[in-house]
């Protein structure tokens, strides 16, 4: 498995290093939107994939992230690269306000719960909660990332800002797994009652991976705004919620690079079906039943982990 | 006060059309455990082919229009529920023994693929269903006044789930589904064919659906491609509210959900109607996290 995935990066990342240079604007602002989409859709895989819990309300944490950001840019002018973790904060806390009550309900009642989060957050974001969201127009001259007064303006810039950052992220979550959290979340998601038995605070474990998940939803709506300078209610609908929900499921839940398998394919094929014209949602409703019919384990399915037990080495030594 | 009832009587017919088609939400899922959140397009198909049907033949100018209403309701619920048998077929059954949120995303892909099929043929603009069709009277029922569209609407949905709930606890087949919602392996066991009932739920719940559509077309007047989706979400919540997969907490769940809303959208703020009814849930489900009417599960050991 690891052999496999070193291989697979090693192709991928100079690809994916050279893609801009021989591209046109359009087919690397495709891409960005994929990077995007494949963060939003990591950041629901711990939730959805390592933890189990059935999130159909991604968009509301991605929401926050995204109007923070814009607030404190647009009113207190704070360069936008410094309000990242402060997006990923307020998102975070967001969903632990949020999940703390609900987490311990069954797998369909979460899900109504936060469909109805995401649109409770999208009406009070048209309705100008507080004043401050611009109601229905949204927020609009979010300035652009500086950096080290260089100004990132192209699709061109945009697209290694951001797949840097997927891959920044693809490291860490292959961190995440195999720490300590994420071999708890593991067997919650295998057994919970099993796992709750061996000593494995669930609810917490459950917590802990809505947290982070909210937080690195919140980050990328942060890299959003800065992206389009101009947010409003429209780009967090549920219809984001659904189409981050399906890459997850459709790439494989819990893989990581099943996960990003399912980014290029959402955002990829209406762009190959534009030719269908108005026909071509219709052929990719058709074509997210017939890939679960044929895959219903994903694409790429998380393989079953493995540790090695190195007998031979000394007991001191760690792994 | 007057208007208070007024809002109240709104919201009873809102939530027995909610109701309705929350029923076909707590049904499938009751059998199959599986949320079809194609069910609110179901429900959209059901409002255009009352429109065609409607404007299509004439029927009203013939046999007047209550028997024409009669006459057209039948049409749609059978038209609508041969779609929900080909929905299964097509996109549910293949996944039976699959993870649980495979068929949930199968369920989404469904739920695109009708929704851009009635764009693509009716058109993406508003379609008006033909007016006049019914007296515009009001009634005057203690002092209130009340259209007659509402009372027919009224009416219509609480026979419809007095009949369901009769069916479903006093005959043999009812019983079938019941026995086959608690256990399917067991229901094999002492002879009820699960897909048999399994297709007898795909044919119910989106007949009750195609209906509501219908009956949303009579009341407003105005239909639109994406309506479902909200309608959809409005109905699974009062199917959570009163307790998923148990058909009298549907029938409650929708009716407390409507009369919420109404009486939210009328006393508090209309821009914030749809948000209200989710707090309302979200509040509900912190006391009681298994719904209104919802049993106690306990939890596998």
């Amino acid at each position: 498995m690891t052999i496999n995935r070193k291989k697979l990066y090693l192709i991928a990342v100079p690809i994916l290093a050279i893609a801009p240079l021989v591209l046109n604007p359009y087919w690397t602002d495709v891409l960005n939107i994929v990077g995007l989409y494949a963060l939003l859709g990591l950041s629901l895989n711990l939730i959805v994939g390592h933890a189990g819990l059935f999130n159909l309300g991604h968009a509301a944490f991605y929401a926050v992230g995204a109007y923070t950001a814009a607030i404190l840019n647009t009113v207190f002018h704070i360069p936008i690269l410094w309000l990242i973790p402060v997006s990923g904060f307020a998102a975070g806390l967001f969903a632990l306000v949020i999940a703390r009550p609900i987490i311990h309900l069954r797998g369909d009642y979460l899900c109504i719960v936060t469909i109805g989060v995401g649109e409770i957050v999208r009406i009070a974001l048209v309705n100008d909660i507080f004043g401050i969201t611009g109601g229905a127009n949204g927020i609009f001259g979010i300035s652009r990332p500086h950096l080290f007064g260089f100004v990132l303006r192209s699709p061109a810039h945009f697209y290694y800002y951001i797949w840097v950052f997927v891959f920044v992220t693809i490291f860490l979550f292959i961190r995440l797994e195999n720490s300590r959290v994420g071999r708890a979340l593991n067997y919650l998601r295998e057994d919970e009652v099993a796992a709750e038995s061996c000593g494995i605070n669930i609810a917490h474990y459950k917590l802990v991976s809505f947290v982070i998940g909210a937080f690195w939803a919140g980050m990328v709506g942060n890299i959003f705004a800065s992206k389009m300078t101009i947010i409003s209610p429209e780009s967090f609908s549920f219809w984001e919620s659904v189409i981050m929900f399906t890459l997850v499921i459709l790439g494989g839940a819990g893989s990581i690079e099943g996960v990003l398998l399912g980014a290029f394919l959402i955002i990829g094929l209406p762009e190959i079906f534009r030719g269908l014209a108005d026909a071509r949602m219709l052929f990719f409703g058709a074509a997210m039943i017939v890939m679960m019919i044929f895959r219903p384990e994903g694409l790429i399915p998380a393989g079953k982990r493995q540790y090695h037990i190195d007998m031979d080495r000394s007991q001191g030594e760690s792994e | 006060m007057e208007e208070f009832l007024q809002q109240f009587i709104n919201g009873l017919t809102v939530g027995g059309i909610y109701a309705l088609i929350a029923l076909g939400y707590t049904m499938v899922y009751g059998v199959l455990k599986l949320i079809n959140f194609a069910h609110g397009d179901l429900f959209t198909i059901g409002a255009y082919l009352g429109f065609t049907l409607l404007t299509s033949f004439g029927l009203a100018d013939k046999i007047g229009p209550f028997a024409a209403i009669a006459v057209l309701a039948l049409m749609v619920m059978g038209l609508v529920a041969v779609i929900g048998i080909v929905l299964e077929r097509a996109a549910y059954r293949p996944l039976r023994n699959s993870p649980r949120l495979s068929a949930v995303v199968s369920a989404l892909g469904a739920s695109i693929f009708f929704q851009n099929a009635v764009m693509l043929i009716y058109g993406a603009r508003f379609h008006v269903y033909p007016q006049n069709l019914l007296p515009k009277i009001a009634l005057n029922v203690f002092g209130l006044y009340v259209p007659f569209v509402k009372i027919l609407v009224l009416v219509a949905s609480v026979a419809m789930m007095v009949g369901l709930y009769v069916f479903i606890q006093r005959t043999t087949i009812g019983a079938a589904i019941r026995a086959a919602a608690i256990d399917q392996g067991a229901a094999k066991l002492v002879g009820i064919d699960v897909n048999g009932v399994i297709t007898l739920v795909f044919v119910i719940g989106p007949a009750l659906g195609g209906l509501a559509g219908l009956m949303v077309g009579l009341l407003y007047g105005q239909i639109k491609f994406t309506m479902g989706w909200l309608y959809g979400l409005k109905a699974f919540t009062a199917a959570i509210l009163g307790g998923i997969g148990n058909i009298p907490g549907a029938m409650l769940g929708g009716l407390i959900l409507g009369v919420v809303e109404a009486l939210g959208s009328a006393y508090i703020s209309i821009a914030w109607k749809d948000a209200i009814a989710f707090c309302v849930l979200i509040l509900i489900l912190i006391v009681r996290p298994t719904g209104l009417l919802g049993e106690r599960v306990a939890e596998k050991v």
